[in-house]
């Protein structure tokens, strides 16, 4: 008789919950996918700050990007809804019950394309919500088309070269209003969770864009959103590190390298700068860095623009506490003098 | 007057020199902008407080000054509240448009006109009444932009006069127009008196017409369909409102953010239990809509055709997702811009299957201010029990003009929330599928987000009965059968028609929406004038009852009759009747942009018939 093997420790978030609890279906995109990956990151943010899956609604619009809120939280309501309109359907719902904590998922096309009118009015918003971009600069799920932030002069597999500049998603956002922007690459595991954690913590439109590559479509020679040229053109603004509100902050903190940042609920996000003076509080600093590196080339990844205090659009409707969609009708029906007075009006 | 409508002038009219009380038709012809619409609805409620049955209806550019624009007001003892084809009270203020105006009145109408524009040169068989507007404002106020907007009130005090509507209830009427603005008030009361003193020193009576008090408005209020939908939808218990302008249905959301603001505040916090979001376009507003409705809350907007042309991509996601919503469609004149500010039934059959794919919605159809109130309650509790997006269709001239009616009764019922799974239920049925019929009626349960209850992936896309991806023939196959099941249950939801069946059946009318109020006054012309009896069955809603196929069945020939060119009902009957009862339907069409009037219903009636009326 063999004593049987102590079980390994489950491991486990401060809610209690495993990761499994944060997983999803099975992916259905291409091996290598950069999306994929970008979903492992969504999965370890939410397992680490122990967010209740039951408090998330996930969504997106259409395209190969759009698939991936069925990979994670599965525990979480979704919803799949129609190309670049993904922005109404999570106003309307961030609205109806402001409990929830809003996560969508877009792409280039999806939201540089088709989706832009109403992209546009999300970041003027300032809808809370977690807006990210899983951009490769292409269609992958029709086959390679360009998208609107396919880079200048890129080409096609079969040649044909881009001859129109791109839309910088980050710098637009900034410019109308999103009170948190960043942009990572999805083969950066480390700062992608460091900006998706923040995210997290944040209330107010958090726009991320993530370079993704296409692995089938968009990454080979001459495509600026392929793997090589991500890695070799990316500048990083510096180590991002969150800590959350209910981790003890002093332990990171090393004033002289690092911004700190307070976020909504009391969480700090730190922000090593590299280059110098980079205030992510600075709206014309963090244009002029957009622009600055794109003629370059470059990437400027990290959060480039952050506005902590900004009132979000939820929050300036003066609703009620409790979520709209939960109320009864005691609550939302008046009485019966109400309406006499109405009619009065009218006799 | 022939650009917005044409009288046909009968020979042989005889000349009316008889007392024509409580039965006439008053058009007031001016430029917009030019601050008519305080007259013509001082006009309008003073003949209402005398107890005479009226109604008002505009006629008005899609421009915001310098066009020309026709107000009319009808009464009637006999309560038609329809539009009446021929005018017989002229009111002409706009030099544009007057000779036309004049010309084609009927004979022995009266005009009443600007001096200056000298119409009664035009005609010798009309009365004429000359008003020297400016002369009779300028005592009243110095102010050249004051006088411009008073002195339209000239024209009530002429018309008090010539047609001994009380003065008392002129005042009454301004001032309940007018609320606290006493100063304008003072002007308004100074031009009536103008008006009135003049006429009585200047204009003998040559005309036939006059307003003798009646009791058959007491108690009865006076409201626009839009102002009363937005009601019904407060009392509904709506939540969330998305709306992007547009003419005829913003007058709907802005009257419901006016009632919600003042009456669904939390009495405790002051803070608002709804919320109203001015979306960037009509797509995202019914992505609002849609998004609000996942999370549980009682949801509307309020459009017209063009509107509804871009909500067609979502309304076919509420279709296939099976999540509710309620849309308000004030139809107006198409194609494409068409007519803005006209009024047609234009958009029955492209709503009834909105969006690509097989999709059916239902369709509440309200004909009068009272349904408007009724149905936007209705609205809400059968999108919620279906669990799809429903559409209301009012129309500009319910929408936007003033009608009468009793005051609203407060509901009684409860709201419906629908099928919610919730812990007794899922013990019943053990296994939750969202897709899934457990009842046999189409209707599957629904969780929302927060409610505790298990969660599930809304997708557009191809789906199973547990909400998973499926592209399989027989998941699909299955989906759609069951949504067509639903649609069966909606039959059963719908409100029935109203029914006014003959003994004999004999020719039938069918008709929704205002075109019931030409076929009130249709129906008594046929009888009276070619001793023609006919049935009416007035349809409340699509999906058909089976009230709808029995009344084909138990007539000779049923008339179709509507708003719009292509007789957009007469196929979507056609598309659920036998080729028996198809054989029955004819089709009585009308779209001048104008409301359809009895007249028109009759003359075109009895043309296919081949029967003349008898006092022709």
């Amino acid at each position: 008789m063999t004593t049987p093997a102590q079980p390994a420790p489950k491991r486990i978030n401060r809610i209690g919950l495993e990761p499994v609890a944060y997983r999803g279906s099975k992916t259905t995109l291409c091996a290598g996918c950069g999306h994929n990956a970008i979903t492992e990151r969504i999965i370890e943010s939410f397992y680490e700050l122990g967010v209740q899956p039951a408090d998330v609604i996930k969504l997106s619009g259409i395209g190969c990007s759009s698939k991936s809120p069925a990979y994670f939280l599965n525990n979480s309501h979704g919803f799949n809804s129609v190309h670049g309109r993904m922005p109404a359907v999570a106003t309307g719902a961030a609205i109806a019950n402001r409990k929830m904590i809003a996560i969508g998922i877009s792409g280039d096309g999806d939201t540089g394309a088709i989706g832009i009118g109403q992209f546009v009015h999300l970041m003027r918003r300032n809808l809370p919500m977690i807006y990210i971009i899983e951009d490769n600069g292409c269609y992958g799920l029709t086959k390679g088309q360009f998208s609107p932030t396919a880079d200048l002069g890129s080409t096609l597999k079969t040649g044909v070269i881009n001859d129109l500049p791109p839309i910088d998603t980050c710098a637009l956002a900034i410019e109308l209003g999103a009170s948190f922007v960043a942009r990572s690459f999805s083969g950066d595991s480390k700062q992608l969770k460091a900006i998706l954690k923040a995210a997290i913590s944040h209330r107010g439109t958090c726009m991320i864009d993530v370079l993704s590559p296409c692995v089938t479509f968009n990454d080979h020679e001459g495509s600026t959103k392929s793997y090589a040229y991500v890695k070799d053109h990316d500048e990083p603004l510096g180590d991002v590190s969150f800590v959350p509100f209910f981790e003890d902050i002093s332990i990171e903190y090393d004033a002289g390298t690092t911004t700190a940042v307070t976020l909504h609920n009391g969480s700090k996000v730190l922000l090593t700068k590299i280059a110098e003076d980079y205030n992510p509080t600075d709206r014309i600093g963090a244009l002029k860095l957009l622009h600055e590196t794109a003629r370059r080339g470059e990437f400027a990844t990290g959060i480039l623009y952050l506005e902590p205090d900004k009132p979000d659009f939820v929050d300036q409707l003066g609703l009620v506490d409790e979520p709209l969609a939960m109320l009864d009708q005691s609550r939302t029906r008046p009485g019966p003098k109400a309406l006499e007075e109405i009619m009065e009006s009218f006799r | 007057m022939s650009v917005t409508d044409v009288i046909e002038q009968q020979a042989g009219t005889p000349e009316r020199t008889e007392r024509v009380a409580n039965d006439f038709a008053i058009q007031v012809a001016t430029i917009n902008g030019s601050g008519s619409q305080t007259a013509n609805l001082v006009l309008l409620r003073s003949i209402f407080q005398m107890g005479v049955p009226v109604s008002g209806k505009n006629m008005f550019p899609s421009n915001i000054a310098g066009l020309p624009t026709w107000y009319t007001i009808r009464a009637s003892a006999d309560g038609y509240i329809g539009r009446k084809k021929e005018v017989d009270f002229l009111v002409a203020m706009n030099p544009e448009t007057a000779r036309e105006d004049v010309l084609t009145l009927g004979e022995g109408a009266a005009v009443v006109y600007d001096e200056p524009l000298k119409l009664n040169e035009l005609r010798n068989d009309l009365t004429f009444y000359p008003v020297p507007f400016d002369k009779l404002i300028s005592p009243v106020t110095h102010d050249a932009k004051l006088r411009r907007l008073v002195r339209n009130m000239i024209y009530d005090g002429v018309l008090s006069r010539l047609l001994s509507i009380d003065m008392g209830q002129m005042e009454k009427a301004l001032r309940k127009q007018l609320g606290k603005k006493l100063k304008a008030i003072e002007l308004n009361m100074a031009a009536l008196k103008a008006g009135y003193d003049f006429a009585e020193t200047s204009l003998p009576k040559q005309d036939p017409f006059v307003i003798e008090p009646m009791n058959k408005t007491q108690g009865m209020i006076l409201i626009e369909g839009n102002a009363a939908a937005a009601i019904g939808c407060m009392m509904a218990g709506v939540t969330f409102v998305a709306w992007y302008p547009i003419t005829p249905s913003s007058s709907l959301c802005e009257s419901l953010i006016e009632y919600l603001k003042k009456y669904r505040r939390d009495p405790e916090t002051g803070k608002a239990t709804y919320a109203v979001v001015q979306a960037e376009d009509e797509l995202a507003a019914l992505g609002m809509v849609i998004g609000a409705a996942w999370m549980g809350a009682r949801a509307t907007t309020s459009t017209a055709g063009p509107g509804v042309s871009l909500m067609g991509e979502f309304t076919g996601l509420g279709y296939y997702t099976e999540l509710p919503a309620v849309i308000f469609d004030i139809q107006r004149v198409g194609p494409s811009t068409g007519l803005p500010t006209r009024t047609g039934q234009q958009d029955i059959l492209s709503t009834a299957v909105l969006s690509h794919g097989d999709t059916k919605h239902p369709l509440l159809l309200p004909s009068s201010v009272s349904e408007c109130y009724t149905m936007a309650m209705e609205a809400f509790d059968i999108a919620e029990r279906l669990q799809t997006p429903i559409f209301v269709m009012s129309d500009l001239d319910l929408g936007m003009n003033t009608w009468m009616a009793d005051p609203f009764e407060y509901p009684t019922a409860p709201f419906d929330r629908g099928k919610r799974l919730d812990a007794a239920t899922l013990e019943r049925i053990k296994q939750w599928g969202r897709y899934k019929d457990v009842d046999g009626d189409g209707i599957p349960y629904r969780t929302v987000p927060g409610d505790g209850m298990p969660a599930y992936f809304v997708r557009g896309s191809g789906h199973n009965e547990m909400a998973q991806y499926s592209e399989r023939a027989d998941d699909y196959k299955n989906n759609m059968d069951r949504l067509a099941r639903k649609f069966e249950t909606a039959r059963t939801l719908m409100p029935k028609p109203v029914v006014d069946m003959a003994d004999d059946g004999g020719i039938g009318l069918i008709a929704f929406g205002t075109t019931h109020w030409a076929i009130v006054e249709s129906r008594d012309q046929l009888a009276k004038e070619a001793g023609l009896g006919t049935s009416y069955l007035r349809l409340r809603a699509y999906p058909f009852t089976p009230e709808v196929f029995e009344f084909i069945d138990k007539c000779k020939r049923v008339y179709v009759v509507e708003q719009n060119r292509d007789g957009q009902l007469l196929s979507l009957l056609k598309m659920e009747c036998t080729p028996e009862r198809i054989a029955k339907l004819r089709s009585i069409r009308h779209y001048l942009g104008l409301p359809i009037d009895g007249r028109s219903v009759t003359t075109e009636l009895l043309n296919q018939e081949s029967l003349a009326p008898a006092r022709a």
